[in-house]
């Protein structure tokens, strides 16, 4: 299961790339600080790899199993 | 208690700091000074101390700027072309406010100019050759005890101040050899709630120079100002015969020593000549002098250069400064007590009869 | 549910304020990592350089000195040999360390100070717009090298963790990546060997990061990743270069 803090998120797109179940993609949502924010959508086929969150620049995601 | 020992300038400046506790050295050869880092090199590892000689005199402005911010009494020397490379590390410690002290036994400029004993770096010591607006108090001695005993000073107004210190010597001070007194350096205490040492038990520190907020900077630029206007309470000079001068000569450093056997070369000719010798030349004593100046009428600078501290005598004589003669020797030859007792006593012809 | 990732308390809780998809943010991240895992937050003093590093004591929970530019390694030196009880570590870019700070980083190294080196290496001058750096690589077009960087006017980029692991004084040398996560998790490990070696007393350590700067390559955070792999790997070989002391 992931947090995603979208407050900080910038878009970056690392975590979309690092996931290997592709369950994350950037939104058409954009923050306060202007960026479009990453979102899941399919949260139970999260396995909790955590790779998303030790690729984000921002520390973003939270992940909990 | 005589404790007197023949010294060489040099040496005495390494004993006066290790004797105040200073613990860490950093510099790199150059010529007049390399007396003080090989004596550091012996002497400081008998108490425990570090030395090292760093790749640059850059380098080892920054290494005194590291130690400097752990509360550590640090010192790193050199002469005039070397202590131009440590202009921004001093720029940087004035910034940050991380004491330290910088001796310059200045050599002749500019360029790699010579070997010999000069005073030009009085502008680069007291004006700050680095950027922003910062000071630096600038200490000149004229013998070997006074490098040794404004080498201790130095340390305690580093520490008191949180700033650099520059002690101004040069080749002639620090080659020559004089009786010494060492004296027992007697401790103080300084706060020490703002060094570096690893956050325990309380929140981390930071000693920085860069601030980018809106009116951040210039809060801190008039907070400095203020020290450094505080620093006036260490004004320090010698002022010899004033009581009935009519000619008073004003030279600080290796000229002041030689000015003082040529004034007694002119009183002996019952020439009514003074000495005032500035000490600190930052701050410098303009209101001391503005005060001779109310009963003297004429004043000469003599300097070993072009005309550098002349310009603060004006300064502090104010309307008297057509008053002000100056004699000059820029460096490659040291003038002789004879030599400036002429030059003295030319002046007095002109301007006393 | 268990919290199986979170953000180290070594790290501040504020917004980084680097680029989107730069790698900072990732390297800081790991950096706070290893202060938490060593029981470090007490006991460092960090010293920042210039550069888009320039704020890490915005980030880094530790007291912090700043160092003029290009001088990081020698003002550790004196912090280190003042306070050798202390955990001392410089962090410093391309530019910081490798152009105005060569002689300061080969000397450290070559006296082996036991200091721990964090370079930061993104191939341009970050900060200040993307000019060539020291290891701007053949061809590639900056600010300053419009028609991409000749060797003959310019020399070849520079492999600062080969030269720094030839000299003796050296205890660990590396070059890591953290543009995937294979390398990301190759890149930990590395860390804290790094750490470790000045935890142990065994004397200098130096972890060269590849890292990725998408505003001044001009490219999305997704191909500057790739970029680090596809041309920066094949020039920057990752590995270890110098592990113990002669």
């Amino acid at each position: 299961m992931v947090k995603i803090r979208q407050a900080r998120c910038k878009g970056c797109g690392l975590c979309v790339i690092s996931c290997p179940k592709q369950l994350l993609k950037v939104s058409p949502k954009i923050n306060r600080a202007g960026y479009p924010v990453v979102q899941i959508d399919d949260v139970e086929s999260c396995t909790g790899c955590a790779l998303c969150a030790e690729m984000c620049p921002d520390v973003v995601i939270s992940v909990f199993i | 208690m005589s404790d007197m020992e023949f010294i060489k300038g040099n040496e005495a400046i390494a004993m006066g700091a290790i004797e105040a506790g200073c613990r860490f050295y950093f510099g790199y050869p150059i010529t007049p000074q390399n007396d003080i880092p090989e004596y550091m090199a012996r002497h400081l590892p008998e108490v425990g101390g570090t030395f090292i000689q760093a790749e640059s005199e850059i380098a080892s402005i920054n290494m005194l700027l590291g130690a400097g911010a752990t509360g550590a009494r640090a010192m790193t020397s050199s002469s005039s072309p070397g202590i131009s490379l440590k202009q921004e590390g001093i720029s940087y410690m004035c910034g940050s406010q991380i004491p330290g002290v910088i001796v310059n036994m200045s050599r002749s400029g500019p360029g790699l100019g010579g070997i010999s004993p000069s005073q030009g770096d009085y502008f680069q010591a007291t004006r700050g050759g680095g950027h922003g607006d910062y000071r630096t108090i600038v200490l000149a001695p004229h013998s070997v005890q006074e490098n040794y005993d404004l080498t201790m000073r130095a340390f305690d107004l580093a520490d008191k101040y949180r700033n650099p210190v520059v002690l101004l010597g040069d080749a002639l001070l620090g080659q020559m050899k004089e009786p010494l007194r060492k004296k027992k350096y007697k401790e103080k205490e300084f706060p020490k709630n703002w060094v570096m040492s690893g956050a325990k038990g309380r929140k981390p520190r930071l000693l920085k120079s860069l601030y980018l907020s809106e009116g951040e900077l210039t809060e801190h630029n008039w907070m400095l100002y203020k020290k450094y206007q505080r620093m006036k309470r260490e004004i320090r000079y010698e002022a010899q015969l004033l009581d009935d001068a009519f000619l008073v000569v004003v030279g600080f450093g290796s000229v002041a020593r030689i000015l003082k056997t040529s004034v007694q070369m002119a009183r002996e000719k019952d020439m009514k000549v003074g000495l005032f010798r500035p000490i600190t030349l930052f701050p410098f004593p303009y209101a001391a002098l503005e005060k001779v100046s109310l009963a003297v009428r004429n004043f000469m600078a003599v300097e070993l250069n072009t005309g550098q501290m002349v310009e603060d005598i004006k300064l502090a004589v104010g309307h008297k400064k057509n008053q002000v003669d100056f004699y000059g020797r820029p460096p490659g030859s040291i003038p002789s007590p004879d030599e400036l007792f002429w030059e003295i006593k030319k002046v007095y012809k002109k301007r006393v009869g | 549910m268990k919290h199986v990732f979170k953000r180290p308390k070594a790290l501040i809780d504020v917004a980084f304020h680097f680029c989107p998809g730069c790698h900072h943010g990732i390297i800081h991240r790991l950096v706070a990592e290893c202060i938490d895992k060593y029981g470090l937050m007490k006991e460092t003093i960090g010293v920042a350089s210039v550069g888009c590093s320039v704020f890490l004591y915005d980030y880094i929970n530790v007291d912090v000195v700043e160092a003029p530019h290009g001088r990081a390694a020698a003002v550790a030196t004196g912090v280190k040999r003042s306070r050798p009880g202390n955990f001392v570590f410089t962090y410093q870019g391309d530019g910081d360390l490798a152009a105005i700070g060569t002689a300061e980083i080969i000397h450290a190294a070559n006296r082996g100070e036991h200091i721990t080196v964090i370079f930061v290496n993104n191939t341009v001058f970050g900060m200040t717009g993307g000019q060539m750096a020291p290891t701007t690589m053949v061809g590639q077009e900056t600010t300053t090298t419009p028609f991409g960087r000749d060797p003959d006017m310019n020399g070849f980029p520079i492999r600062m963790a080969e030269l720094l692991g030839d000299l003796p004084g050296t205890t660990f040398v590396a070059r890591t990546a953290v543009n995937n996560p294979k390398n990301l998790m190759r890149a930990k490990k590395l860390l804290r060997k790094a750490f470790e070696v000045q935890i142990n007393n065994e004397g200098f350590g130096f972890i060269e990061f590849l890292s990725a700067c998408p505003t001044n390559w001009k490219i999305s955070p997704e191909r500057a990743a790739k970029r680090v792999q596809e041309e920066m790997i094949p020039y920057f070989p990752l590995g270890v270069f110098k592990e113990g002391r002669e």
